[in-house]
């Protein structure tokens, strides 16, 4: 049921990129139609194959349900769905890269694995000032040019902040007992 | 550094459980019947904390449990009588104690004068102390004095270190060992009785771990005859000399009954055994004539028996006066870094051997990595359901070994679930231990004779339950002490013994652990909760209730009989509180009283949280758990069981109440589920304080039981859901709150509140009559 995929191409390439200096960061990137995405690579935990969720009630249609991670139930962001491309007719080449954000494990759906990319922070352009009601660039953390491609990197832990109200901090099941007297 | 904090953190879990076997001695301690083993086990608790204490340097912890432990020292000698002053004292002592600690771990300023009340009550008692010879007035002084961490000691000592000091200079002058066991009384080697020769040479940093060789030298003293001679050798001059070093050793010639063993002797220095070495070797009677006069103690050494190597060097050496230098002595011992102060370099390590075996076979491990096992046991078990599921596919008569394989896989991985679970398993006792300080002091307030009776303390429960059973259990004893009980003088006057009795048991029954509490009371008076409900519009006047349901009410929010607010309840949070706990736990409550006789507080709890028994109920594609806690009943409704209310909501007749119907797949937006209920199933549910719903489900999938996950750790709290769960084929389903789909469907649909003209019987939580049996009944 757990079909880590993709993972061993990945070792291969970072170890590339690691002989590259210093000052640079690799980020992993993704597509999602005909654009790619990209997160600090140590941001992401692992790589997946697509695993049927289950939904959550009354959520908007990017928080696509929650999934078993070996024990430990981690929700799955639609990231198509997330910029108002539709929810992702998922299929088994569909691809969940588990991030950690702080002290949270999160999945995003995307459609494949693109590469991972050496990148220097001098490399990174800021996004352009665009209409904020278009884009709340909040979530963008830079873009950057490889070849002739545009990755856009995404700051995961704004990302999908929206939805995980800080009030609701992570509480353990059972919440606190009441002290009689 | 790091590694400092580490070995702090263990120090302060080692302090509680230590503080906690000390309260618990205290507590059975009293006056007439005193228990030895149990005061050792205090002393050595006071002990083991003041020496951990001086070892991180908490001089304000060290300076009390000094002088708590030189009172505990009296009593284990019996210069103390046990009396219930001298016990609530000590039991002051540990509360200080506890609080030290607090103080020690927070690394905060211990306020000014916390422990001057006690210390002076403690120090009255060691001036008082009884067999001991007394010229006090010495002591007395110094005792005023700030807390010393060495002993401004009383008069016992004077004959050690008197003795020894007189003889210094002569000792000096003739560069002589003084210890001549020769110059021994003969008249006390009586034929009959043992002769031991104790070498007690500790290391010079003894007293810097909270030692005190005092103590040891009077427990000799108190098993026999002893006399004991002190060794300068190792004294410096006075330039030289180091205030906090120890350089003086012992010689104790030791006559005792046949009956008093190595192992007595070895206990005594239970503490030090890696600080010092000891060599003990006995003559068997008759002594004096075998006895060569010389001042070698090699000769005794040479008869006896099973003393080990290290140890019988060391005595050598003593004998051997300068010769062993402080250098020498280290030695002859062999090293044990890190061996703390289990038994391992224990010299003849048969006595000590029980104790040795408690703190080896334990380990610490932290909760977490206990849980992440847990987890992945979890997963093991989904994942050998999956294979086992497959493989049922497979053709008939083919993969024989392989299905033999994987019935062996079951049981394994079914033994394995089970021991990791246990791991996690404590007995109630570590709750229960605490109550009888309650009963105490609830019976102090109170003005009442209350005798506590426990039983199965022994029971297992998982950690996080019995944490979470201290505050119910709490307030079910108060309660049957305040309310329960009558005073003396009634019970006396209506035949009962002046002393009621509260019972507290624990067992298992059918997978679940039943607690009880039961008092001899007067019972719960019915007239008059009955009164008070209807007072508080809880319950319509004329209502008619059964004597279950009138008990019953005693759960509702904000009931109270207590007719003033007292020290012990009636502030308005109750048993209401108490029914919530229990709840939030998956547990049930339930009450039995009988006018006159007592009443009976029955818990049935679940034996752990992470584990929960849930209906598995499926709505559209997607599957839902409901606790099982929560269900009446489910039950197909016919047409004419079905109504609108005004055009809004349906209702549905069950039992003669008219009960709410919420569409799951409404409330959760679920496509393609069942719509009409007639053709789905309702499932009845309740929620904690008794109001019920009918939820429109497509199916009832079956009884199972789930291991609960956090829905929170990664993502948020979702309105309805109480927590999430991975069934046997690997997916997630969400756990239902009740509560919170009442809630949500009131919200949904605000003019559609639940029908307004229920019973009073209907407010009331089921009988519990049924309580140990599942509640459900399935008319599916």
């Amino acid at each position: 049921m757990n079909t880590s995929t993709a993972l061993a191409p990945v070792a291969g390439i970072r170890n590339e990129a690691a002989a590259v200096n210093g000052t640079e960061e690799q980020y992993v990137t993704f597509t999602v139609g005909s654009e790619e995405y990209g997160v600090n690579i140590l941001a992401v935990r692992e790589i997946r194959g697509w695993t049927p969720e289950s939904r959550l009630p009354n959520l908007p249609d990017y928080v696509r349900g929650v999934i078993n991670l070996r024990g430990i139930i981690i929700p799955i962001f639609d990231l198509r769905a997330r910029f108002g491309g539709g929810a992702t007719e998922v299929t088994r080449r569909h691809v969940v890269v588990v991030v950690q954000v702080g002290e949270r494990t999160r999945g995003i759906l995307v459609d494949a694995i693109s590469d991972i990319l050496a990148i220097g922070h001098d490399a990174i352009k800021p996004p352009p000032d665009v209409d904020s009601g278009l884009i709340d660039a909040e979530y963008l953390s830079g873009l950057y040019t490889a070849d002739d491609r545009m990755v856009t990197l995404l700051n995961v832990e704004r990302l999908f902040a929206v939805e995980v109200h800080e009030a609701d901090a992570p509480a353990k099941t059972p919440p606190a007992l009441e002290k009689p007297v | 550094m790091e590694d400092l904090s580490r070995f702090k953190q263990t120090y302060f879990e080692e302090s509680a459980e230590l503080l906690a076997i000390a309260e618990a001695g205290l507590l059975r301690l009293a006056p007439g019947e005193v228990d030895m083993d149990e005061v050792n086990a205090i002393f050595r608790a006071v002990h083991s904390i003041k020496g951990g204490g001086g070892a991180f340097g908490f001089t304000d912890l060290v300076a009390f449990a000094h002088e708590f432990e030189t009172v505990m020292d009296g009593v284990r000698n019996s210069d103390i009588p046990v009396t219930t002053p001298l016990v609530d004292t000590l039991i002051r002592a540990n509360d200080l104690l506890a609080q030290l600690l607090a103080y020690a771990r927070e690394e905060g300023e211990v306020p000014a004068g916390l422990t001057d009340d006690t210390v002076a009550a403690l120090r009255r008692i060691q001036q008082n102390r009884g067999a001991a010879p007394a010229p006090a007035p010495a002591a007395a002084p110094a005792a005023s004095a700030a807390p010393a961490a060495l002993p401004d000691e009383e008069d016992a000592e004077a004959g050690i270190f008197g003795d020894a000091l007189a003889a210094i200079n002569a000792a000096r002058a003739e560069q002589e060992p003084p210890a001549d066991p020769a110059a021994l009384p003969e008249d006390t080697a009586e034929p009959g009785r043992l002769r031991w020769t104790i070498v007690f040479r500790p290391r010079g940093d003894l007293l810097m771990s909270g030692n005190e060789p005092a103590f040891m030298l009077r427990a000799l003293k108190r098993l026999g005859e002893a006399e004991i001679t002190c060794h300068l050798d190792r004294l410096p001059s006075l330039q030289n000399l180091e205030a906090e070093q120890l350089y003086l050793s012992w010689t104790v010639t030791l006559l005792t009954d046949p009956a008093v063993g190595r192992d007595r002797i070895e206990d005594v220095f239970e503490f030090v055994a890696d600080e010092c070495d000891i060599a003990i070797t006995v003559e068997t009677p008759p002594a004096p004539a075998a006895m060569p006069a010389g001042p070698d103690a090699a000769a005794p050494v040479a008869v006896t028996d099973p003393v080990p190597a290290p140890a019988t060097a060391a005595a050598s050496s003593a004998a051997a006066t300068s010769a062993a230098t402080s250098a020498g002595v280290p030695a002859a011992k062999p090293a044990e870094p890190g061996a703390g102060k289990s038994g391992g370099a224990r010299p003849g390590g048969n006595g000590g051997a029980d104790h040795a075996g408690i703190t080896n076979h334990t380990i610490r491990v932290d909760l977490d990595k206990i849980d992440r096992l847990v987890n992945m046991v979890g997963e093991m078990v989904i994942t050998q359901a999956m294979i086992a599921e497959h493989v049922r596919e497979l053709p008939q008569g083919q993969f024989q070994e392989l299905l033999e394989g994987l019935e062996q896989l079951a049981q394994h991985t079914r033994e394995l679930r089970e021991s990791v679970m246990s791991i996690r398993a404590q007995p109630v006792s570590s709750v229960f231990s605490r109550m009888p300080r309650l009963v105490r002091e609830c019976a102090a307030a109170t003005a009442k004779e209350v005798q506590l009776v426990t039983s199965g303390e022994t029971t297992e429960v998982d950690k996080t339950v019995v944490e979470n059973l201290v505050d119910p259990l709490t307030h079910m004893i108060r309660n049957s002490i305040d309310h329960g009980l009558e005073p003396p003088d009634e019970r006396e006057r209506i035949g009962k013994p002046r002393a009621g009795t509260v019972h507290l048991s624990a067992q298992h029954r059918s997978g679940r652990i039943v607690i009880e509490v039961t008092d001899d009371g007067r019972g719960i008076n019915r007239p008059k909760v009955l009164s008070k409900a209807i007072e508080k519009g809880l319950v319509q006047p004329g209502a008619s209730l059964t004597d279950e349901e009138i008990d019953n009410l005693i759960f509702l929010p904000g009931f109270s009989t207590a007719d003033q607010v007292s020290n012990l309840s009636g502030r308005g949070v109750g048993m209401d509180v108490v029914r919530r706990n229990i709840t939030s736990l998956g547990g049930r409550i339930g009450v039995y009283s009988t006018p006159g006789e007592g009443s009976r507080f029955v818990l049935s709890l679940p034996l752990t949280l992470a584990v929960l028994d849930g209906m598995v109920i499926s709505v559209g594609e997607e599957r839902f758990v409901l606790p099982l806690t929560n269900i009446v009943e489910s039950l197909r409704p016919k047409p004419a069981d079905l109504h609108g209310l005004v055009g809004k909501c349906e209702v549905m007749m069950a039992r003669g109440d008219y009960v709410r119907l919420v569409h799951l797949h409404a409330l959760f937006g679920i496509p393609g589920a069942e719509r009409d209920a007639t053709r789905g199933l309702v499932v009845l549910v309740e929620t904690e304080d008794g109001s019920r719903l009918g939820l429109v489900v497509d199916e009832v999938l079956g009884q199972q039981q789930v291991v609960i996950k956090s829905l929170e750790a990664n993502f948020r709290r979702l309105d309805g859901v109480a927590a999430a769960t991975i069934l046997g084929d690997g997916r997630v389903a969400l756990i239902l709150d009740v509560a919170g789909l009442r809630e949500m469907s009131r919200h949904t649909d605000p003019q559609d509140d639940a029908p307004r003209d229920r019973s009073a019987g209907a407010v009331l939580a089921p009988p519990p009559a049924a309580l140990p049996a599942p509640r459900q009944r399935e008319t599916v």
